[in-house]
């Protein structure tokens, strides 16, 4: 998943004699596990929320293939060429599922879009760093989609409807791509020196960011209280930060490469790794458009959307024409 | 012992032809990917793209295996010149707008289905099998393919102008993918290939029937540009082939 930092209220969470009726049979439902549905009466707050999370999710898998597509003219071997479109067709389509769990809350697509474009709607940080090389495919897919998954396990059980049965569509899909993309890391690192440097290369430098697809820490997350009392957020994000370091060290030791932390250390009390926060101002700056692509996935994407408009147009010019033929034959 | 080589080498020739388009149209298709004018199109041509590079690695590995030199569908595919590529110039015309690449893909769909489906009853099996699997998918790209032609043919001033832009631009290598050189009669006197000129045929016709309701004019009487085939290509293919290829020749015999 790739909402980050979604603004929930910003008020403290009620208690349920604080809540007037509908609110408090809506949270009840909640409490005990029954999933709220599009029909289904709810709070304006967990609707904007959603509509927040759901859409920051559904940019991020739209922008998302731009990193990754931009190999696919590239990619080494007819099989990796094959596997690679076939993953960021897949992130097209989790994006079209998001999009319509969220049209069930009274958003649409187009309205989201636009949202995206004019830089108010977020997307996940991580997608706003370069792909350089065919390593970062490989790194990608085990790291990236590796937290992704992370994040989504837990949103399958989601208590909005549409939103937790898009999650359980999409979990399958991104088992597939994160093994992927420890595959190509596999080969790499079997492979010459010069394959194997490369492999470290791209961890080296997807390494943080992808700890920081999980948000800020839970110290500085003000928005969490409300949204997991919704659950539309089950974990913190140094809980699912924690499973992430302590699934993927072993992983990367499997591979012969390093986790650039010099701080990483098994911690046998706590079962867990010990590792370094990743460097949060680096963090907000990417948050903020400053990171090293913002600007080159923006303007791919209002590219894509203004240079389509003429497509979209003429097939809306092309209905109109038949249904008015329909009409006039009857 | 002549007669045998000369077989082969022509139904070499033959892989190497529909495995190239499959290719080279796959590699430039996939280049929209996260770029197209919608999220839907984004996925429909990722599947078109994906379909086509499976049949590259099918026509592909059935050449490696005529020619017996131990070259694998990876070989051929990223160790190969421009001059050894043996796809029609159609398929490596640039993306140009979105026009220029529904158009470039309907008026090579609208060939490939029908040979497609003249190859299941080749009387070699092996192209018959590959033609078998192919011609599903290539049904399915024509459909798609046809009905974005008459729909945006027949849209909005705008669509309608940059469709006939598209296809005045593009149908001058139409021809190609018809015209019967030596190979292709040798491959149909012996019924492993279609008489191309038949196929050119039902293509001419199914164009004309399209064309009609999508109101666009296409430049019937344009002189054909043809030479790919016999491996002269545009200087469009030693770019596409630069960057195809580029992580085989800059890393050799690397395994990835
Ligand atoms: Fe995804
Ligand atoms: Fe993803
Ligand atoms: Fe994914």
């Amino acid at each position: 998943m790739y909402a980050q930092m979604v603004k929930s209220t910003g008020e403290r969470v009620k208690a349920l004699d604080e809540m007037g009726p509908e609110e408090r049979a809506f949270q009840e439902r909640v409490d005990a596990d029954i999933k709220i549905e599009p029909k289904d009466w709810m709070p304006e707050g967990y609707r904007k929320t959603l509509v927040r999370q759901i859409g920051q999710h559904a940019h991020s898998e739209i922008v998302g293939q731009l990193p990754e597509g931009n190999w696919i003219t590239r990619a080494p071997t007819l099989d990796r060429k094959a596997i690679l479109i076939a993953k960021v067709q897949d992130e097209a389509g989790h994006g079209l599922y998001l999009y319509c769990a969220a049209e069930t809350l009274g958003v649409s697509r187009d309205e989201m879009t636009e949202e995206l474009l004019s830089g108010k709607a977020k997307y996940s940080s991580i997608f706003n760093y370069p792909t350089l090389t065919w390593a970062d495919i490989g790194a990608i897919g085990w790291l990236v989609d590796g937290a992704a998954i992370m994040n989504q396990v837990p949103l399958q059980r989601c208590s909005y409807g549409p939103y937790s049965r898009a999650m359980i569509r999409i979990c399958k899909e991104e088992s597939f791509h994160q093994r992927q993309g420890y595959d190509i890391m596999m080969r790499l690192c079997e492979g010459t020196a010069e394959q194997k440097e490369m492999a470290q290369d791209a961890l080296n430098r997807f390494w943080q960011p992808a700890l920081m697809m999980f948000g800020p820490s839970d110290k500085d997350s003000v928005h969490s209280a409300q949204s997991m009392a919704w659950k539309i957020k089950q974990n913190s994000n140094d809980e699912l930060r924690q499973k992430f370091v302590d699934q993927t060290a072993p992983q990367a030791e499997y591979l012969g490469l390093n986790v650039p932390d010099p701080d990483l250390k098994w911690n046998e009390e706590k079962q867990g790794y010990d590792f370094s926060e990743p460097d949060w101002n680096e963090f907000y700056e990417v948050l903020k458009g400053n990171g090293p692509c913002n600007k080159e996935r923006m303007e791919a994407r209002q590219k894509a959307w203004n240079e389509g408009a003429w497509f979209r147009d003429g097939l809306m010019a092309n209905a109109k024409k038949k249904k008015a033929r329909r009409m006039a034959a009857e | 012992m002549t007669a045998t080589v000369k077989t082969d080498a022509a139904l070499f020739e033959l892989a190497l032809r529909m495995g190239d388009n499959a290719l080279i149209l796959g590699q430039r298709i996939g280049a929209w990917c996260g770029h197209a004018p919608a999220v839907e199109e984004d996925i429909a041509l990722a599947n078109v793209a994906l379909d086509l590079i499976g049949q590259t690695k099918m026509w592909l590995g059935l050449a490696g295996e005529l020619e017996g030199k131990g070259r694998s569908a990876d070989d051929l595919a990223f160790l190969r010149d421009a001059r050894a590529f043996r796809n029609a110039l159609l398929v490596e015309q640039p993306n140009g707008d979105f026009a220029h690449t529904l158009m470039r893909q309907y008026l090579f769909d609208a060939w490939h289905h029908p040979m497609l489906v003249a190859l299941k009853s080749s009387a070699d099996k092996r192209v018959a099998d590959i033609a078998e699997k192919a011609e599903k998918e290539a049904r399915y790209h024509l459909e798609r393919s046809e009905d974005l032609i008459v729909r945006l043919g027949d849209g909005s001033a705008e669509s309608h102008e940059r469709m006939q832009t598209a296809l005045d631009a593009l149908y001058p290598f139409a021809g190609e993918l018809y015209a019967a050189d030596a190979i292709d009669g040798d491959l149909a006197a012996r019924r492993i290939a279609p008489d191309l000129g038949e196929v050119g045929k039902r293509y001419l016709a199914s164009l004309k029937s399209t064309f009609e309701e999508a109101t666009l004019k296409a430049p019937w009487d344009a002189a054909t540009r043809k030479g790919g085939k016999q491996g002269m290509h545009s200087e469009e293919l030693g770019y596409i082939l630069a960057e195809m290829q580029w992580m085989q020749r800059a890393y050799p015999g690397a395994k990835w």
